[in-house]
């Protein structure tokens, strides 16, 4: 057991700092451990979200020296050793306390978009045919543990604070998935262009890097959705081809 | 419909983060790499010389559709309508939008230029000294989503550049016949043609135009092949365009010094 | 009088992880006005934690399945115990639930032919469990939660219930708390549906997160609702077991449905020693038959790995107290043998169990590829919980209050099977908020009493009140109620140590009263483990109680003082309730008779 330098942000919408907490670290500590053990000895109010502590319900999102990670899968053996680790709040959402961020607007931003509307079921029993294959590609966005470190990091949230007219790297993924899903009769694509403002994108890929789940959130997610909205919007060879063809597909 | 949010964080200035890692590598090897390459390119282009040497072409004059009589597919030095008040002609000028616009437009370029040129931010979680932020949605970024227009002339590119590589292959006997052989620079021009294979062939667009565009590929079996390859190289997306990026400059680098005579190209086989 | 807003509802349905969401889909479908109130972020729920899958009849691995079988499998893992209408209609209506999930949205993992797979599980006779590699708890909540918020539910995320509101003999809300600002809301409700997962949070060792300390068994017994096998708690044999920090997080039982095999340190597959009775038929003799199985042959028989989780625990804790155990007090549990039968098993392993891979690579720094693992009995799940009406889950007691999911009780009896607790969720879920609609629908209006409510809040602010320096503070004393659940009411109990705990929990319980919390309203997680304390002292009670009644070994519940099955306790319950006096009573009742067309079910099925 060891003593690891621990700056952890406290204070809320008001203001607040950095304060210095000395832990008694054990071994395979992650991060979320020394707060709790700041928590339970040394500052009882301290405010942080958790759940399942196993990486599969992304509640403790926070900056760890900096970098957007889930506190639970972020080990402090991984760090470096000889300097204080800094434990603040996710920068792109307003401050409830300590650690803790106000995330409504993930939801807010969720309900607003289309819902998913299948085609009417192959079988009798409400059930539909789909291939492994197919499946497999929305899968990848449905593995997605809304933890908003995707949003965290994305500077038009975190810097430029473009809230009401972007809908972040989360809810791209999300769109995709429905928008990828072999059953689904839905069409975002036009929302995805003017409410959900995925043009101000512009490919930092951010999101991908912090993504927990691993999602390839840029090159599976966004781009394949930007092209889809070049598609319908600025391509008119194949708006003409469309035209020609007719819309049935 | 997204909505305000109030009571956000202060902005953070330009470079300040909480990051202690060497957050700002990245961006600057990107920034020199890339400048070092436009300097370069463009005294190449300029040049309108030295880009043939024996078998080998430079890829920044191919295709030679005006140019050194001899090799040139019209024959003709220069077109007879540029204008004569331009001071020079290079061949490369005809040519050099096609690659230029193609890699300009690149998913993969658009992230790593931005960070590197027009800091917004220059890596992940770092401040960013700009205060307005468009993204790609106005002009002049809204074009970038023409990005597939530039497709077509990207893989016809490759078709040349083959055709520059098989030639390669061939050598003058001396008795005015010729014979297949290998030399450093055949495989300066076939590696040239891979390189610049794989960073074409795993474009975002063609992903999407080869299938990505539909939902359902099962039972679509040679789509579904060719969606997987593209996919495969997509995925590789980074590392393709910067090793095709710079064996260009190195493949005309090569044919040039063998031009002016400084470098002989030695023959393999 | 204190300040709290008042919200109103036909139907409040408290907890929003998969029951409460299914629960409040059906309310809302149904007509209902609905109020979601959920004590984290919605879509966090320990749902998400499920891996392996959900258990259903679908038959589409195996023609030979269907609901009886699934019905027959029910009950005997459950030894007979279980409420059996519920588990007839958890069979029956369990395949039509999953499959109305895809149309909402979920993907789940096909068959060859397209359509949804299914995988072996402990105690299931047939490949069962529809799931999504790993994560198929995830993929239900997400879809329940994107297809509810489009059903006009009014979700409260972050708030927590401290109390149940009572209108005569009739529940008639809640009064809560959120936890950003500490400002209370009164609800008003003709139909309450409690769910609130389980209790997991009053032991040491637990796959549970902070959010189950049994609110909803705490407070549904508080305004008089029974409480009915409370002693069968499920530790399930597979948590992780080193580093510290991760002890008990759960390692899913799919690793065993992939062909992952337990060992001792002597590299011995114990499980194949003591194989029980009643599963000696459909248990395979050698590795190869187990082997088979897990590839599909019809002909072979299950792997003893997958026998109920109760045996399986049990086994684990025998080798180890042995001294054949692991480094770090477990057994080995090893996915990485199967390279012996599958050419590219690491691909295979990563694609089957993608964040058990992950969980060990990034926590305890193993590749679970290529090194077994160290695994160890957690506490997983509580089968016992508020006794309800098997059809439409209202409290067997208290009108107007509703139960699905974990915290309602008789689907599992003894012992739960892996993947029943998913379709738990769905089947009964949709039942609570269907009759709970419907009972608001055929019901008078509720009254709130301000008194009751000035009360409940002064009750709720008052560890704030108190010096927090006077004990050791609420998460320390937490602590010794977990270490002492885990020692003396944990997975094998006696009755010196039951009745010891009896006198310790009063002990606790007094000091619980006087623990006072610092800081402020404002999201004061000090303060919410003090009132979270009261719900955990109440259920633990339960637990011990019921523990040191039921002096025999059966399913999960293991007495070293009774090791054997006792037929006379085969048929009957125990049932808790809140006395007139405030102490808590326990009384046993006898199972109702089975009807003869389920009976035969279970005999033709052996």
């Amino acid at each position: 057991m060891k003593t690891t330098t621990f700056k952890v942000w406290q204070g809320n919408s008001d203001g607040g700092e950095l304060k210095t907490y000395e832990v008694e670290v054990d071994q395979g500590y992650v991060v979320l451990d020394a707060i709790h053990r700041i928590q339970a000895e040394q500052a009882n109010d301290l405010a942080v979200r958790w759940n399942c502590k196993a990486g599969k319900c992304g509640s403790c999102s926070a900056e760890v020296n900096g970098s957007p990670k889930l506190m639970c899968m972020t080990r402090v053996d991984a760090l470096p050793a000889d300097q204080p680790i800094t434990v603040e709040p996710m920068r792109t959402f307003p401050v409830v306390k300590d650690l803790v961020t106000d995330v409504s607007w993930n939801y807010e931003v969720k309900a607003s978009i289309k819902r998913f509307s299948p085609k009417t079921a192959d079988h009798g029993d409400g059930s539909w045919d789909m291939d492994q294959y197919d499946v497999e590609r929305s899968q990848e966005f449905r593995k997605c543990i809304e933890c908003f470190l995707c949003q965290d990091v994305c500077h038009v949230l975190r810097d430029h604070q473009l809230h009401d007219r972007f809908a972040g790297p989360r809810h791209y993924v999300y769109v995709a998935n429905m928008e990828m899903n072999p059953i689904d009769t839905g069409d975002r694509v036009a929302e995805l262009r003017e409410e959900l403002g995925i043009g101000y994108c512009n490919i930092t890929k951010c999101c991908t890097k912090v993504c927990p789940e691993g999602i390839t959130i840029t090159d599976n997610a966004i781009i394949p959705l930007k092209e889809r909205v070049v598609d319908q919007s600025y391509d008119p060879l194949a708006r003409l081809i469309k035209l020609v063809k007719g819309s049935g597909d | 419909m997204p909505s305000k949010v109030t009571a956000l964080p202060v902005r953070r200035t330009f470079g300040q983060t909480k990051r202690t890692d060497v957050w700002w590598l990245q961006p600057v090897v990107v920034f020199v790499v890339f400048t070092s390459f436009v300097i370069y390119s463009t005294w190449a282009a300029f040049q309108g010389s030295n880009y043939y040497s024996g078998n080998l072409l430079s890829p920044f004059y191919s295709p030679l559709i005006w140019g050194d009589p001899a090799h040139s597919f019209t024959g003709a030095l220069e077109p007879g309508w540029w204008p004569s008040f331009l001071p020079v002609f290079s061949p490369a000028f005809v040519i050099l939008w096609a690659p230029v616009s193609f890699r300009l437009t690149c998913y993969y370029y658009r992230g790593a230029y931005y960070k590197a040129y027009w800091p917004g931010p220059s890596s992940c979680s770092v401040g960013t000294p700009r205060k307005a932020y468009m993204g790609e949605r106005h002009f002049p970024l809204i074009l970038q989503n023409a990005h597939r227009y530039t497709l077509p002339f990207a893989l016809l590119l490759l078709v040349f550049l083959s055709h520059d590589a098989w030639k390669a292959l061939w050598f003058e006997t001396g008795l005015g016949s010729e014979e297949v052989g290998l030399s450093v620079g055949t495989i300066v021009l076939t590696a040239n043609v891979v390189l610049l294979g794989g960073y074409t062939f795993g474009c975002h667009s063609l992903r999407h135009l080869i299938g990505g565009g539909i939902d359902k590929l099962a039972g679509r079996p040679v789509q579904k092949a060719a969606y997987e390859c593209v996919s495969w190289c997509n995925g590789r997306h980074m590392i393709w365009a910067w090793c095709s990026l710079i064996w260009v400059a190195f493949a005309d680098i090569y044919v040039r010094l063998c031009a002016i005579g400084i470098w002989a190209d030695w023959r393999i086989l | 009088m204190t300040q709290h807003q008042v919200l109103e509802y036909d139907v409040v349905v408290i907890g929003a992880g998969g029951a409460g969401l299914r629960a409040a889909i059906e309310a809302a479908t149904k007509g209902a006005s609905v109020g979601l109130i959920c004590k984290s972020l919605l879509g966090k729920a320990h749902t998400v934690m499920a891996e392996g899958g959900v258990a259903a009849a679908l038959a589409n691995v195996d023609d030979r399945d269907s609901w009886k079988v699934h019905f027959a499998d029910t009950m005997r893992g459950g030894h007979y115990l279980n409420a059996w209408r519920m588990a007839e209609l958890h069979a029956q209506e369990a395949p039509e639930r999953v499959r109305e999930l895809e149309g909402w949205g979920a993907l789940m993992d096909r068959t060859p032919d397209g359509l949804i797979n299914q995988r072996n599980f402990g105690g299931h006779a047939y490949p069962r469990l529809a799931h999504v590699g790993d994560r198929t708890g995830l993929e239900m909540i997400r879809t329940l939660q994107d297809h509810g918020i489009h059903e006009g539910i009014d979700v409260h995320m972050e708030v927590t219930v401290s109390k149940l509101l009572m209108d005569g003999g009739r529940c008639a809300g809640a009064l809560a708390y959120d936890r950003e600002r500490g400002r209370f809301k009164a609800f008003k409700a003709k139909a309450v549906v409690m769910a609130t997962g389980g209790i997991g949070r009053a032991f040491l060792v637990t796959s549970n997160s902070w959010e189950y300390t049994g609110d909803g068994h705490a407070l549904a017994y508080h305004v008089g609702a029974e409480l009915v096998d409370m002693e069968f708690v499920q530790f399930h044999p597979t948590g992780m077991v080193w580093p510290p920090s991760v002890r008990g997080i759960l390692v899913t039982e799919g690793v065993r449905g992939e062909g992952g095999i337990l060992k001792n340190s002597e590299g011995r597959r114990f499980m194949f020693e003591d194989i029980p009775p009643l599963y000696k038929e459909s248990t395979a003799d050698t590795p190869e038959e187990g082997w088979r199985y897990v590839v599909g042959d019809r002909e072979a028989r299950r792997p003893p790995e997958l026998l109920t989780r109760d045996h399986v625990a049990r086994k684990i804790v025998k080798e180890v107290q042995e001294g054949r155990g692991s480094p770090h007090g477990g057994a080995f549990l090893d996915i990485a043998w199967i390279k012996e039968h599958i050419k590219d098993s690491e691909d295979h392993i990563k694609k089957k169990l993608p964040s058990m891979y992950h969980q060990f690579k990034e926590l305890a720094g193993i590749d679970i590829t290529k090194e077994p693992m160290e695994v160890g009995p957690t506490t997983h799940y509580a089968m016992g919980g508020i006794r309800v009406d098997p059809d439409s889950q209202m409290s067997t007691t208290v009108p107007g209050l509703f139960a699905a999911g974990e915290c309602a009780a008789g689907l599992h009896g003894a012992n739960r099977l892996g993947g029943n607790s998913l379709s738990d969720l769905l089947v009964f879920g949709k039942r609570a908020g269907e009759y709970a609609a419907e009972f608001a629908a055929g019901n008078t209006p509720v009254h709130l009493q301000d008194e009751q409510i000035d009360l409940a809040v002064q009750e709720a602010l008052s560890p704030l009140e108190r010096d927090p320096g006077a004990d050791v503070g609420p998460y320390r004393l937490q602590y010794e109620l977990q270490h002492l659940m885990q020692d003396k009411a944990g997975i094998a109990r006696e009755e010196g140590g039951l009745t010891e705990a009896l006198d310790e929990l009063q002990e606790l319980k007094t000091r619980a009263q006087a623990m006072g919390a610092g800081g402020s309203r404002e999201y004061n997680p000090g303060w919410h483990t003090t009132l979270d304390l009261q719900s955990l002292l109440t259920v633990a009670e339960a637990v011990v109680m019921a523990s040191q009644a039921r002096k025999e070994s059966r399913g999960a519940h293991s007495r070293l003082d009774y090791l054997d099955k006792d037929p006379e306790w085969g048929t009957v319950n125990l049932v808790l309730k809140k006395g007139h006096d405030g102490e808590m009573e326990l009384r046993r009742e006898v199972i109702p008779e089975i009807p003869e067309e389920l009976q035969k079910i279970i005999e033709e099925q052996g």
